[in-house]
């Protein structure tokens, strides 16, 4: 049955943006994301102003002491600062994070749009290759890289963008397919432009969305997958405070000093939190139908 | 359906032989000399080529492969460097453990997840709705294994209701099950709402109230049904994750199960037991692959037509 | 006996601007036995109509902003959904018009035809299933027995469409709006539909509300015409006599648009301009646009719905005597 709903007219591109910038400011949830977003970057920054102890200063004399107003969130069993280890650990946390999905929407975004295209054996290939990873879990396949590439803050790094990549690929593939038959794009080839100004210049700005979304969820994901691999100790190496290394330093100590555990946990869900609402949002403003994220 | 049935299970044979290679193919660019674990002070050279024959790491790769793939046919995966004992008995000791978890944990993201997705899709905008979204949200942005921290120590350690850890009782298993259960249980939430609620804006549901239907039998009968389609999905590939996915999980409760084994042969190098259980997970993921695409067919009637 | 009496009838509707109003005061009738035909463009308010007459406006984000409607005597803007329910799919049977989406694709077509007699019916399955292949057989279904156990997907647009008027047929109404039944369907299969249309309604002495745009169909087949534009009643009448006389321009242009014998010297007739959207709708009378026969007057006041000749009623300044002193 047409419904009136669906015979309205589509709105000028003109105020798109501005469109945008209204809608995220009426998604409240949203704005707690950017608001968590920006004070995460705000942290990373400034961690070396901000933190009132060095994060690397041991002191026995004060190990495993509960939060206090001298130490606000405890320390640990250095007698170091846990709040300080925090704020420096935000550092890795955003490091790994953007770095590693940077690298896997680059690398997934170029093959996928290839394959997109040109389809063909490219495409084959991609689907396999896509169909392995995405198959498996994704803390078996990152431990399969780092046994293979090795541990450390790198390799961390190189081993979660390979094991995300793929689903940046068959995002963009999937949306490249849809656009690359409508028909403005013939009326644009018919009048000379290449495969190249084609790709990049026509198809990409419009397929690009859902990926931006993606990734901004994918940021959550690369941190906790960053501060699983600590917690089995193949992340960034001691003294540097990575939450999954303090999480994992804490267990044996869980019935004695509890809040070495608690409070990085409560930080990385803060922060994935912050990221998760703000892509959420991004589906709203950026006008995605949800189906196309699948 | 049958033919579907048939046609999918021959599929896996030649995918199983595939996946054995590049497993075997893996552990042999993974840098390091598994013998080096091995040589003890005051051992020679003439040990050194001992242990070479012993373990064929002597003959060409593809050889070795052969053998490997013929051993397994017969059940024998070979024997642990570290351990010292058939990789097969290995595995059969630790596979229960993963098995009860990964399956209870199944279930409790189904059972919770749907019932979840079904009630904010019902209530859609209500207090209960972004309740229940919320706490999917957690259970999607919480990190498994501090979850488990946090409920031994707040039921555990405090509450003492439960064992801390340990094995082989079924207190010994609610906290990890919860655990793993609940991140799943939020991820389907999520998929089940915003299914429930693209199925209710279909023609044919108002269709269905043309006919006089009342808004529950709608609901569940027609609305849920269809939205099942891409929850099944998502079920079949957990399925598959049954024996991998609670490899932190195995860790923090000290279960003695199948992650538990292949993180600590990934530490040591223990060339065998990493071999085989990547083999058995691999096996159990394409089962869970396969009976993701057979409910997928079971609960999408068109797919049924699609693999001529 | 007047089956279905719609009286003034208003329709809004919520959209992402605002409500908008599709139906702004429509009226007509329809007897027991009776083949009305509901006449119009796109957008002029049809299925709107069905839908408002059906009572599925709360589950499409919409509602009855005025008027009457009564069925039977009873009013329908005053019984609960409950009461609805029992009326639905039983009383008042609605034939849609999207085959290829009207049906769930997950069940088995048979079982839909089934599910609807069985919540209606004290019937067993087995009679039922009996009854919903007899209907399909009749609506010139090969097979029908095989058809009853498949799925949507698996079968053809003209045979879904089938399915679809089998199940507004099966369980005996005493309303039945049929919303563009035979789109999908070619022009033999079409014909066959519509002389069992024709058969049914005076076998059962059924009110049949057909919605088209076809106006050989109505020609055909029906005994009174309503003919809607922009959401209004433009003219209601006799078939015969509001083909061979129609008084409104709007339906004057559209019977002039029908290409005719000997036409050989003559190019097609089009009406000029376009149906105007429901969020755009001309004040004054919603024609006067497009009308060869506007004057100022029309473009500033809402002609009244007049009784003229042949037993018509016709919403055209034309007809009232104001209009004739301000020209």
């Amino acid at each position: 049955m047409e419904t009136i709903q669906n015979s309205e007219n589509i709105k000028p591109p003109a105020n798109r943006w501005l469109r945008r910038v209204k809608k995220l400011k009426s998604n409240k949830a949203g704005l707690v994301g950017v608001i968590i977003i920006a004070a995460l970057i705000f942290v990373a920054i400034s961690a070396d102003f901000i933190s009132p102890y060095s994060f690397k200063e041991q002191d026995f004399s004060i190990m495993n002491s509960p939060p206090s107003t001298a130490h606000f969130m405890g320390t640990d069993e250095f007698g170091r600062d846990v709040f300080s280890r925090i704020l420096h650990g935000s550092r890795i946390s955003v490091y790994v994070g953007v770095v590693s999905v940077g690298l896997s929407v680059f690398i997934g975004v170029i093959l996928g749009s290839l394959a997109g295209y040109y389809g063909g054996w490219l495409d084959q290939g991609l689907s396999i290759v896509t169909d392995l990873t995405w198959s498996l879990p994704e803390i078996l396949v990152a431990l399969l890289l780092v046994a293979v590439v090795g541990a450390g803050i790198e390799c961390v790094i190189i081993a979660i963008a390979v094991t995300y990549w793929a689903q940046y690929a068959r995002l963009i593939r999937g949306q490249i397919l849809m656009l690359k038959n409508e028909i403005y794009v013939e009326a644009t080839r018919s009048l000379g432009a290449t495969d190249f100004t084609i790709l990049f210049k026509h198809l990409f700005p419009n397929a690009i969305a859902p990926v931006i979304v993606a990734a901004t969820i994918g940021i959550g994901q690369a941190i906790v997958l960053e501060a699983t691999l600590g917690f089995l100790g193949m992340g960034a190496q001691p003294p540097m405070p990575s939450w999954g290394a303090m999480m994992s330093n804490g267990t044996a100590y869980l019935f004695i000093s509890p809040w070495v555990i608690v409070f990085p946990g409560l930080a990385m869900m803060v922060t994935v939190l912050g990221f998760n609402l703000f892509g959420d949002a991004l589906v709203d403003i950026m006008d995605i139908r949800e189906d196309t994220l699948k | 359906m049958w033919q579907f049935v048939l046609r999918r299970s021959l599929l896996m044979i030649p995918i199983f032989v595939a996946v054995s290679i590049i497993i075997f193919s893996l552990i042999h660019i993974v840098p390091g000399n598994p013998i080096d674990n091995l040589m003890g002070p005051g051992m020679t050279k003439a040990h050194e080529q001992k242990l070479v024959e012993k373990y064929n790491l002597d003959k060409p790769v593809p050889v070795q492969y052969f053998l490997w793939f013929k051993n397994m046919l017969h059940g024998d995966l070979g024997r642990s460097i570290i351990e010292k004992r058939p990789v097969t008995e290995l595995l059969i000791h630790h596979l229960p453990y993963s098995l009860s978890l990964g399956l209870t944990a199944i279930a409790l993201s189904f059972g919770i997840g749907v019932s979840m997705g079904i009630i904010s899709a019902a209530a859609k905008n209500t207090v209960l709705d972004h309740l229940a979204m919320l706490v999917a949200l957690f259970g999607v942005t919480i990190p498994a294994f501090w979850l488990g921290l946090i409920l031994i120590l707040v039921f555990a350690v405090w509450l003492t209701w439960f064992p801390i850890s340990g094995s082989g009782t079924l207190m010994s298993l609610i906290l990890p099950a919860i655990t793993v259960g609940l991140g799943g249980a939020g991820l389907i939430a999520r998929v089940t709402r915003v299914a429930m609620l693209e199925v209710a804006s279909k023609d044919f549901i108002v269709m269905l109230h043309a006919k006089g239907l009342g808004k529950k039998a709608i609901l569940l009968k027609h609305i849920l049904r269809n939205a099942l389609i891409p929850v099944i999905t998502i079920l079949g590939l957990r399925i598959g994750w049954v024996l991998g996915g609670t490899v932190t999980v195995e860790i923090v409760f000290g279960r003695p199960g199948l992650g538990q084994l292949l993180v600590t042969a990934l530490f040591r190098r223990d060339y065998p037991v990493i071999q085989g259980a990547m083999l058995i997970l691999a096996m159990s993921i394409m089962m869970g692959t396969f009976l993701a695409d057979i409910l997928y067919a079971f609960a999408d009637p068109r797919v049924r037509d699609q693999h001529q | 006996m007047t089956l279905l009496t719609v009286e003034n009838l208003k329709v809004a509707f919520k959209t992402r601007d605002g409500e908008v109003e599709p139906l702004s005061g429509i009226s007509f009738d329809i007897d027991a036995g009776e083949i009305l035909g509901l006449v119009g463009e796109t957008g002029s308010g049809k299925s709107v109509t069905a839908q408002a007459i059906m009572g599925l406006l709360p589950f499409l984000d919409g509602r009855v902003s005025g008027g009457r409607l009564l069925f039977n005597d009873q009013d329908l803007l005053a019984i609960s959904e409950k009461q609805y329910q029992q009326l639905r799919g039983n009383q008042i049977s609605l034939i849609s018009q999207n085959p290829m989406t009207s049906l769930d694709p997950v069940y088995r077509v048979g079982d839909q035809i089934v599910e609807g007699l069985k919540l209606h019916l004290a019937i067993t399955s087995d009679a039922a299933r009996k009854r919903a292949v007899d209907v399909m057989t009749s609506l010139g279904i090969p097979n029908a027995e095989k058809v009853f156990h498949q799925y949507p997907h698996q079968l053809s647009g003209g045979l879904k469409q089938r399915i679809v008027i089998a199940m507004g047929l099966c369980a005996d109404p005493k309303l039945l709006i049929a919303d563009e039944p035979t789109t999908a369907l070619d022009v033999t299969v079409q014909a066959q539909i519509i002389e069992l249309f024709k058969q049914t309604t005076q076998k059962h002495n059924i009110g049949l509300i057909m919605i088209t745009h076809d106006l050989g169909i109505i020609a055909q087949l029906c005994d009174k015409v309503v003919v809607m534009y922009a959401g209004n009643v433009v003219e209601t009448g006799p078939v015969a006599s509001v083909f061979t006389e129609p008084q409104h321009p709007y339906t004057q242009a559209l019977l002039d648009c029908i290409p005719k014998l000997g036409m050989a010297d003559r190019s097609l007739h089009a009406i000029p301009g376009n149906v105007p959207s429901v969020s755009t709708f001309p004040d004054g009378c919603r024609y006067h646009p497009r009308c060869p026969k506007a004057t100022p007057y029309c473009m500033k006041n809402t002609p009244e719905t007049l009784q003229t000749k042949n037993n018509t009623k016709v919403k055209c300044h034309q007809f009232s005597p104001q209009w004739r002193t301000a020209s």
